[in-house]
């Protein structure tokens, strides 16, 4: 009797599968994905770097870097949400989609729609945060507010009390003082974006992305999140301004420039940014 | 320095004693030593990168993973009954206060219950970051940028959360989660004291961020304040 109970016992543990795995679906709009299907598409195309229990020590993960995520703590870099909860699952689905600029992680826009909605399923299954934790409400952007010399001012007056130059330098080269410190919170080095080199930013490439970037913070790696701190309009002075330091045509370095060859005087004065 | 730290820390002792006096309840009392080879000094913290901070101290400050005064007395151990004592219902109300002040956290170890606010204040004239890097609970990771209000967040879980602020690489504290009002930090001297204890079978974790966990049971059949040591090696 006794014997039968344990061997009872042992092929539900079997069945329910030796690792620690939660079963999950994703909704990307009118998607629906799966996690049994997402499981095969992920031994194939994701297990390498990011491992067959989902923890980031895939057997590449040695030759990475950045390192791979590690799914089974769930803490996302790119969300919708602020800083210290769950993304949605669009925000998945957009990661996987867009990849990681300047990391190991591709795009994988190959893949279908539906491949990838499985994924989001599949990645989710390797916490137990996704049980009964709903992800965070994605924060609201209210409409960009137009490109003006007086919010670039401003938004640079906020670039130097903030502090962003701290870590991404005073002319955002990625060069402040605590550039060379910084570390993720699995205390790898990381380095703070560098403005000057032009290229996508890691979580998208609009306005509006840049916006989300600094609004919910890189949840895992040393960037805030600024909520607290910046209202709406703020935050948009602050996107005008940083645009200008990128080295690409973009409408907010046309009027920064234009300001500067119009008021000549004026932009002498203005006050180097960085420490008094 | 060490003023400001005893000083900081002297609403807990004072709220201990409160406890211990008006209850004439039983308790546990003792105190947490670390023994083994001579410790090296605890390395100086340059903070030539942030003058602002670096200027407010006469002698540099050190790291404070392990804080050591005479006879071995080791500080900053949270001891707390792990097993035996309910968990409560509800957090208290009032929040905990950490400051951040010369480019340090104060205290440097904060309790609090589970669900109980945390008051984190930025005092420097230099940004922080908040950045507890939880596994139990959620890591997030906020500015604090000086002259804000200050910021109040909670943890529902219990865990050990290594804090850091990433802007300045020195700074760290620990946010010690809790699901019981029994504990106690220790001070310079390593003494603790857990007052107002009905007579029962407790169970007692000492953690130490460097050193680790140790528990040990205690018994307390009337009116007596039970003995109870930590050693820890190392």
């Amino acid at each position: 009797m006794r014997l039968q109970k344990a061997l009872i016992a042992m092929v539900v543990m079997l069945a329910s599968g030796a690792t620690v795995s939660f079963a999950q679906e994703s909704h990307i709009g009118s998607l629906q994905g799966h996690s049994a299907p997402g499981k095969a598409l992920y031994r194939r195309y994701c297990v390498g770097c990011h491992g067959a229990q989902g923890d980031g020590a895939g057997e590449n993960a040695a030759w990475v870097d950045p390192k791979p995520r590690d799914f089974t703590v769930a803490t996302f870099k790119c969300r919708s949400t602020p800083s210290g909860t769950l993304p949605t699952d669009q925000d998945l689905f957009d990661a996987i989609t867009r990849g990681f600029v300047t990391t190991s992680m591709p795009s994988w826009k190959p893949l279908t729609n539906q491949n990838r909605a499985d994924l989001v399923a599949y990645v989710k299954s390797f916490s137990d945060k996704w049980q009964g934790g709903a992800p965070g409400a994605s924060i609201t952007i209210p409409p960009e507010t137009p490109v003006k010399i007086e919010g670039i001012l401003h938004g640079r007056e906020l670039f130097q009390k903030m502090e962003c130059w701290k870590c991404h330098g005073p002319e955002g080269h990625g060069n402040g003082p605590a550039a060379g410190t910084l570390t993720d919170s699995k205390d790898n080095p990381i380095r703070p974006y560098n403005f000057a080199m032009g290229s996508r930013f890691k979580c998208g490439v609009t306005n509006e992305d840049l916006y989300r970037i600094f609004m919910t913070g890189l949840d895992g790696t040393p960037m805030p999140s600024f909520s607290d701190n910046l209202k709406p309009e703020d935050a948009w002075d602050l996107v005008h301004f940083l645009r200008t330091l990128q080295p690409l045509q973009t409408k907010e370095l046309e009027v920064w420039k234009q300001w500067r060859t119009a008021q000549p005087a004026q932009a002498k004065q203005l006050k180097p940014i960085g420490a008094d | 320095m060490k003023t400001q730290r005893i000083l900081s820390l002297a609403p807990l002792f004072i709220l201990c004693l409160a406890v211990g006096s008006t209850a004439q309840a039983a308790g546990i009392g003792g105190k947490v030593t670390v023994q083994g080879t001579a410790l090296t000094p605890n390395k100086t913290i340059n903070m030539s990168s942030e003058p602002g901070c670096a200027k407010m101290y006469s002698t540099p400050p050190t790291r404070e993973d392990v804080v050591v005064g005479s006879g071995g007395a080791l500080e900053n151990v949270v001891v707390y009954i792990s097993a035996g004592a309910p968990d409560e219902a509800s957090a208290p109300s009032t929040p905990v206060t950490v400051m951040q002040k010369g480019c340090r956290f104060e205290p440097h170890v904060v309790v609090v219950q589970t669900n109980q606010q945390i008051e984190m204040v930025n005092d420097d004239t230099t940004a922080h970051n908040i950045h507890p890097l939880a596994t139990n609970n959620r890591e997030w990771n906020k500015a604090e940028p000086p002259g804000t209000a200050p910021l109040t967040e909670s943890f529902a879980r219990p865990e050990f959360i290594s804090v850091k602020c990433n802007i300045h690489p020195w700074m760290h504290a620990y946010f010690a989660v809790l699901t019981t009002s029994h504990y106690a930090v220790t001070g310079e001297n390593g003494a603790f004291s857990l007052g107002n204890l009905p007579p029962g079978k407790y169970t007692i974790t000492a953690w130490h961020e460097t050193f680790g966990t140790q528990t040990q049971e205690v018994t307390i059949t009337g009116n007596e304040t039970a003995p109870l040591n930590f050693v820890f090696k190392r």
